[in-house]
């Protein structure tokens, strides 16, 4: 299905058009009978860094791949509830999740460049949504847009595979902004990588702020403090499903925050 | 101190590998001994002395000088009629006119009806070598008219003649053609249907019960004996669906065929044969390609199917191919369910379509190791090389051509 219905703004929360890109409402994520997230409601700010923390298993990539219908691709996993995009349900039966994970990209943990060319790998996803304009202008803006260009524009034909780690995340970002979407998605995009390769990305993340809504989640407290404008902190209840306990800006949920449990968490006293 | 809580036992450990490591080169060792008797009795078998007795000595068929391999054309037409009956010169003329033939033909022709050298005896390489003085004696004494010569079985001739009923003039060019044949039908069904189900069942198909019926069902069906194949394709290909596989249908079908045994029937039998197989490796190639690049690809929006056109399968491709040689080659030497769907015998014809009658190499060897004259053995050790060298330049094209699309990145 095409995405007229995607732009219909303001059907369902009119305040999903200016400050915020993306809305929450009771989202519930099952994978078979387990509650893995349980009744979210977060509303992430346009164009500002949003940091997912807490403890492993609580349910951060869970949460996150509900925001583009990643989860769709695992079976067995389910979501009830609704998450806002543009005024829209992206769980409303006639949204096609295809278009929804346009417009709302993803890095992943590990790096995963395709088994092709550097310039392949850019353009492919560009090619694919038929994109009309000089493929040649758009591989290279969007290079030097994660801050690539430099390093790999003598080896364009080279294989994606032969950059070092570093770069080849920022090849999946580079990849993921060529399609033009409107927020990414990041699920711990500097695990796999050193200090300095890490550092490079959270510039890039800062730099892609001015144009972009990003999501992080991180197990890296400074890195969070660092680069995120808010940040959520989820946690796991009795359950064992994921709950989110506090979000706020990142400054205040930092040094003042209002739950004993978050407070705890970030200081170390915890999980 | 931490040692005391470690009984390391290094040297019991040790032992052990040392003792699999022994059990495993003596296995590789049985295996290459097994391959190697294998190799040795064939070649032996394919050279050799033969003696041989001429009916006619050739020399007597000279033409002023002119010795018999020198004669052209006319002349051997000559000696045809002076030492042939009207009647069979009669019934030559009819399957293919003298004025048509080549020169070589009729060579051919007065060699085999004239000449008609007779091999009396035959004796594999190992003995030839080793009992070379011995051999000629005997010969002498058994044979004075009989000439002693090395002969390769395995010749130029061998390869590009047709079925004959002489095991000296017998070549495999007609069985070659139809394993060839039998194996394009064979891929060209199998591959598409066997790749397509993968695609289904991995990527699409929901964990049903139904599914996992199915499943299970393929991989019964991967051990079920070949001649059952055999037996389920002369019921369906040969039986029931004659008119299609005879090429009634189409109006094409050999006059001297006139039923469902050709090698279509062949083809479609051996595509089934080897189906569960291709389905069950093409699977497996493509549940190893990682998540990771599927989740990349549907990350960006790409639809399921750009997803597995332009990742999976590529990704897929060189397991699917190198699991599918396997398959191929064990079609190409299968030979029960080919006797049970009703393989020739007996074929001079090249196969020129998929309605022709057909036999194949294995077929062919089949038959004649099941011949009494020891000459017979020669020539179906011969096949075997034959048989043996298609099977590795198939596979090593298969090989080529896996390589040429895996450009890894
Ligand atoms: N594919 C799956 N099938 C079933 N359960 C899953 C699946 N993926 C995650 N879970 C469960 O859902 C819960 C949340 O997992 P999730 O991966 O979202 O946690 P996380 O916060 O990202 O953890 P981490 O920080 O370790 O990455 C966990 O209890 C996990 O066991
Ligand atoms: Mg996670």
């Amino acid at each position: 299905m095409a995405l007229p219905s995607l732009a219909i703004p303001h059907r369902d929360a009119g305040d999903t058009n200016g400050v915020y890109a993306i809305e929450a409402r009771d989202l519930n994520v099952y994978y078979g009978n387990f509650r893995a997230v349980k009744d979210i409601n977060l509303k992430v700010h346009r164009r500002q860094i949003t940091a997912f923390i807490g403890p492993s298993g609580c349910g951060k990539s869970t949460l996150l791949r509900a925001f583009n219908r990643m989860n769709e691709l695992i079976p067995n996993a389910r979501a009830s509830g609704k998450v806002l995009f543009q005024g829209q349900n992206i769980y409303d039966p006639r949204v096609d999740p295809v278009e929804v994970r346009r417009r709302i990209g993803m890095v992943f943990q590990k790096p995963n460049p395709f088994p092709k060319s550097i310039y392949e790998n850019v353009a492919w996803g560009a090619r694919i949504n038929g994109y009309l304009g000089n493929m040649d202008a758009l591989v290279e803006q969007s290079l030097r847009r994660a801050a690539l260009w430099d390093e790999v524009k003598d080896k364009l034909h080279q294989s994606g595979l032969s950059l070092s780690g570093g770069q080849q995340q920022r090849l999946c970002i580079a990849r993921a902004i060529a399609v033009r979407p409107e927020i990414i998605l990041m699920d711990e995009p500097a695990s796999a990588l050193d200090p300095i390769a890490t550092l490079k990305i959270e510039e890039l993340m800062r730099e892609l702020s001015e144009e972009y809504t990003i999501i992080i989640v991180t197990h890296n407290m400074q890195q969070a403090a660092r680069v995120s404008d808010f940040t959520a902190f989820l946690l796991m209840d009795e359950d064992r499903a994921g709950v989110l306990v506090e979000y706020g800006p990142t400054r205040q949920i930092f040094t003042r925050p209002k739950d004993k449990r978050t407070e705890d968490y970030i200081t170390g006293r915890f999980g | 101190m931490s040692a005391d809580i470690f009984n390391t036992r290094l040297d019991a450990r040790k032992r052990a590998g040392m003792i699999s490591h022994g059990l495993f080169m003596a296995a590789t060792i049985v295996g290459i001994v097994a391959l190697t008797a294998l190799l040795y009795t064939v070649i032996v078998q394919s050279f050799g002395l033969v003696a041989v007795e001429n009916r006619v000595d050739p020399a007597t068929l000279a033409v002023n000088g002119v010795p018999l391999e020198e004669l052209s054309k006319e002349q051997l037409i000559a000696i045809l009629q002076a030492n042939l009956s009207a009647g069979v010169i009669r019934r030559y003329e009819s399957e293919q006119p003298f004025a048509e033939r080549t020169r070589e033909n009729v060579y051919a022709l007065v060699l085999e009806r004239v000449v008609q050298p007779r091999i009396v005896e035959s004796w594999s390489l190992s003995d030839s070598l080793l009992r070379r003085a011995a051999i000629q004696a005997e010969t002498a004494a058994k044979h004075p008219n009989a000439k002693l010569v090395f002969r390769s079985w395995l010749r130029p001739d061998f390869i590009t003649k047709p079925q004959a009923s002489v095991p000296d003039l017998a070549g495999v060019r007609t069985a070659i053609l139809g394993s060839l044949w039998t194996i394009l039908i064979t891929l060209v069904v199998a591959f598409p249907i066997g790749v397509g189900a993968a695609i289904y069942l991995e990527e699409y198909a929901r964990d049903t019960w139904l599914t996992r019926a199915i499943q299970t069902n393929i991989t019964n069906l991967a051990g079920v004996p070949s001649i059952i194949y055999g037996m389920l394709g002369l019921a369906i290909f040969v039986r029931m669906l004659e008119p299609l596989t005879s090429g009634t249908l189409f109006g094409a079908a050999d006059p001297t065929t006139a039923n469902g045994r050709t090698i279509l029937s062949a083809g479609l039998t051996l595509a089934l044969l080897i189906l569960p197989l291709l389905i069950i490796n093409s699977q497996e190639a493509i549940r190893a390609v990682p998540r990771s690049l599927r989740q990349a690809a549907y990350g960006l929006g790409a639809t399921q199917w750009q997803t597995i056109w332009h990742h999976v399968l590529p990704s897929a491709l060189p397991g699917i191919l190198t699991g599918n040689i396997l398959a191929v080659s064990r079609a190409i030497g299968e030979t029960a369910p080919l006797v049970v769907i009703g393989a020739s015998t007996f074929i001079v014809i090249d196969p020129n379509g998929p309605f022709s009658k057909f036999t194949t190499l294995p077929i062919q060897i089949y038959q004649w190791t099941a011949r009494p004259q020891p000459e017979f053995r020669h020539i179906a050790a011969a096949a075997i090389v034959v048989l043996l060298v298609m099977l590795l330049s198939l596979n090593a094209a298969a090989v080529l051509l896996r390589n040429r699309y895996t450009r890894r990145w």
